[in-house]
């Protein structure tokens, strides 16, 4: 395997770690789909990457559910479902920006602390294509974590879920990886379905999470 | 005669597939239940047969030995008994109108769908088969919890959604971490994903990628278990979904996530570098039991304090298995068995009681052996079997776990034993209230069949009193299987 392959694929998944970055100080919903869509084209472009240089032609059939699902299908319902619904376009987040990116930081370097010593040597692609997958996984459950509209926290699963499919993908020759691929799309379908539910559901006036801390199902 | 224990294997997945796709079609409450009903028993006979057939070989996907036939086992009589449950269950809400015949319809198809999925995890050889099977389980019961289509519903079914789905995809991570360890060693494909074919060559895997992985598959797996601090969707999810439902959540698809979880420890136990898997689950156990044994305390919703009461009991099996040996995994056995029995008897008395008096909070329920004593009673033994006092099944697993501590970490037996005591005290505080003095609300009569409630409770007593020596040395054979 050449260094340039090597090199494009370390690039790639590197910049789905930096657009996972950009997803965490976004304070608009829109802004906020369309750097996530811009994720999902990182992970279709990464994926495609892996199939040519690992010779796997069914990884094309990943990075295409990437393409045309998560960067064009999902953003565009999610987008129609915020107009629709008609939620404030800012987002309200727990914690400020500066202290979010630190964590984020934190968060990579401790995925590199985990991964880096305990995989093989001898495999560097792999290698470090899980330590980067890791750091996506970890970023999405900050992003989760750090925001209170659903909408936004959906869209911290789906870029979590991007992270998984560049470590499956990246372990080669894994089997099952378009079979998880489409379970996580239904997954994601099904979300996306469920904030629906919440809008047609004429007594709920808020997508906002944080009226969820009010129920503990403890009222008198 | 592998013909046969093959078309066995085949029933047990084929039988709910092709019920849920009739289910679907089928209008008409008292045919579908009916039939949901038969669908159940096919499927725990088609189980029970795998007892006198010959197994088949391990497959690449498919699997049977003898630490998952318990489980299939118990988890399709769960499953039926809960089927019997829910058709006289469903009838009432039909009646007051929470639920439309087109909901039911849906209703009973996921119920089939959700035996599938939990019957494909037990059987399933093949970890990433695994995961998705224990994927499918998770999803057709979040749209069963949040059928009511209330406010609180569907607060519960999202909660339990996201927090089950970030369970999912970390089981999701540990998984792909195992390929990536086992894949040096067995070589690309599928072989390094066949848990037959894993264990056979586990020593020789990199045991710090081994390690990294079991954090992951425990933490992901974990979740679903409800263990604490991981647990938050599971009161939630168990009090706002209808009732069978809840007796299914807390006696087979916390078992079902257990398993994932036991099927790695093994896989761990097999890698002599690795480190050992017990300590995590003993500490992730003892936090869960004390955590839960405090929290029943506060309790103002009675599926919820059974809820809690399930966290608490999920804790108690977790530190089992994370002890380790030939008696405490016999206990933690013993102790999964006598659970999933009670507290789906539980909840069966809980969800006819919630039908005849209206509501669902503690305070608003009182002298229950008084108005209805064949409900009243039925929830006296079962908390009284729950709280853990002799001579129920539970007392004894107990009892086990608590003397296998003595004899080896005599330190953690008094957090355990301190979990219990304040859970056995929140128990039997709020049973009193409940049960006895004067009766208040709804005082009308039950038309329900409380005959899977007693089944239950008649076993768990029978456990108690005497367990037949050959099922005490199959669970002693696969205690040490579990190692």
């Amino acid at each position: 395997m050449g260094d340039i392959v090597f090199d494009i694929a370390h690039m790639l998944a590197g910049g789905l770690v930096l657009v996972s970055f950009m997803l965490l100080y976004q304070d608009r919903l829109y802004a906020l789909l369309n750097i996530y869509a811009l994720h999902a084209l990182m992970l279709t472009l990464s994926v495609a990457w892996q199939a040519f240089s690992q010779a796997a032609p069914h990884l094309y059939v990943t990075a295409a559910i990437a393409l045309v699902f998560k960067a064009i299908v999902i953003p565009v319902a999610l987008h129609r479902i915020i107009q629709r619904l008609g939620i404030h376009r800012e987002i309200e987040t727990v914690v400020g920006v500066g202290p979010t990116m630190l964590a984020g930081m934190g968060l990579v370097a401790l995925s590199l602390v985990v991964i880096l010593p305990v995989t093989p040597e001898g495999d560097p692609l792999a290698r470090e294509d899980l330590a980067f997958a890791l750091s996506v996984v970890l970023l999405g459950l900050l992003v989760m974590v750090t925001r209170r509209n659903a909408v936004s926290q959906v869209v911290g699963f789906m870029s979590l879920e991007n992270g998984l499919v560049l470590a499956a993908t990246g372990a080669k020759g894994m089997p099952l990886v378009v079979e998880i691929s489409v379970a996580f799309s239904i997954l994601i379908a099904f979300i996306v379905i469920g904030v629906f539910l919440f809008r047609i559901r004429e007594r709920f006036d808020t997508v906002d999470i944080g009226a969820l801390d009010d129920f503990r199902g403890e009222r008198r | 005669m592998t013909g046969g224990a093959f078309d066995a294997l085949a029933a047990i997945l084929l039988i709910p597939i092709a019920a849920a796709a009739v289910l679907a079609l089928l209008p008409g409450y008292r045919v579908t239940s009916r039939l949901n009903v038969a669908a159940c028993l096919l499927t725990m006979l088609a189980a029970l047969s795998l007892f006198v057939t010959d197994r088949p070989e391990p497959g690449q996907y498919l699997l049977v030995d003898d630490l998952n036939i318990v489980f299939i086992v118990l988890n399709t009589f769960v499953g039926f008994t809960t089927s019997v449950f829910s058709a006289s269950y469903i009838a009432h809400e039909l009646e007051t109108g929470r639920l439309t015949p087109t909901y039911l319809r849906f209703y009973h198809a996921m119920y089939q769908i959700m035996m599938f999925g939990m019957n494909l995890a037990f059987v399933s050889n093949n970890i990433g088969l695994m995961w998705v099977a224990v994927e499918l389980a998770t999803l057709t019961t979040v749209l069963m919890v949040g059928i009511y289509r209330t406010h609180e519903a569907l607060e519960a079914a999202w909660k339990y959604f996201i927090l089950g789905s970030v369970g999912i995809a970390l089981a999701l991570f540990g998984t792909i971490l195992v390929y990536m360890t086992a894949r040096p060693v067995m070589g690309e494909g599928n072989d390094a994903m066949v848990w037959t074919l894993l264990i056979g060559r586990a020593a020789e895997f990199d045991p710090a990628l081994l390690n990294v992985a079991f954090v992951f598959l425990l933490l992901g797996y974990g979740t679903k278990v409800g263990l604490a601090p991981l647990h938050a969707w599971l009161p939630d999810a168990h009090a706002e979904g209808p009732t069978p439902i809840s007796a299914v959540l807390s006696g087979l698809l916390l078992n079902v996530a257990l398993y994932a979880v036991l099927r790695f420890k093994i896989l761990l136990a097999a890698s002599p570098q690795a480190i050992a898997p017990g300590p995590l689950m003993v500490t992730m156990g003892l936090t869960s039991l004390v955590f839960a044994s405090f929290m029943l305390y506060r309790r103002r919703d009675i599926k919820r304090m059974f809820a809690y009461s399930s966290i608490e009991h999920m804790g108690i099996i977790a530190f089992a298995f994370g002890m380790g040996g030939p008696l405490a995994n016999f206990a933690g056995l013993l102790h999964m068995v006598m659970h999933s029995l009670t507290k789906s008897a539980i909840f069966y008395a809980v969800g006819h009681i919630a039908q005849v008096k209206g509501t669902q909070k503690i305070a608003d329920i009182r002298g229950l052996t008084e108005s209805h004593p064949g409900l009243g009673w039925g929830l006296v033994v079962g908390v009284v079997a729950i709280a853990g006092l002799p001579p129920l099944g539970i007392f004894m697993s107990e009892f086990l776990v608590v003397t296998s501590t003595f004899a080896r970490q005599p330190l953690l037996a008094i957090p355990l034993v301190f979990g219990l005591l304040v859970g056995f005290g929140a128990l039997l505080l709020r049973l009193g209230g409940l049960a006895f003095g004067e009766p208040s609300g709804g005082l009308g009569k039950s038309h329900a069949s409380y005959a899977p409630m007693y089944a239950h409770l008649a076993l768990v007593l029978a456990a108690g009193v005497y367990l037949p020596p050959p099922l005490v040395s199959w669970f002693q054979h696969v205690a040490r299987l579990l190692g």
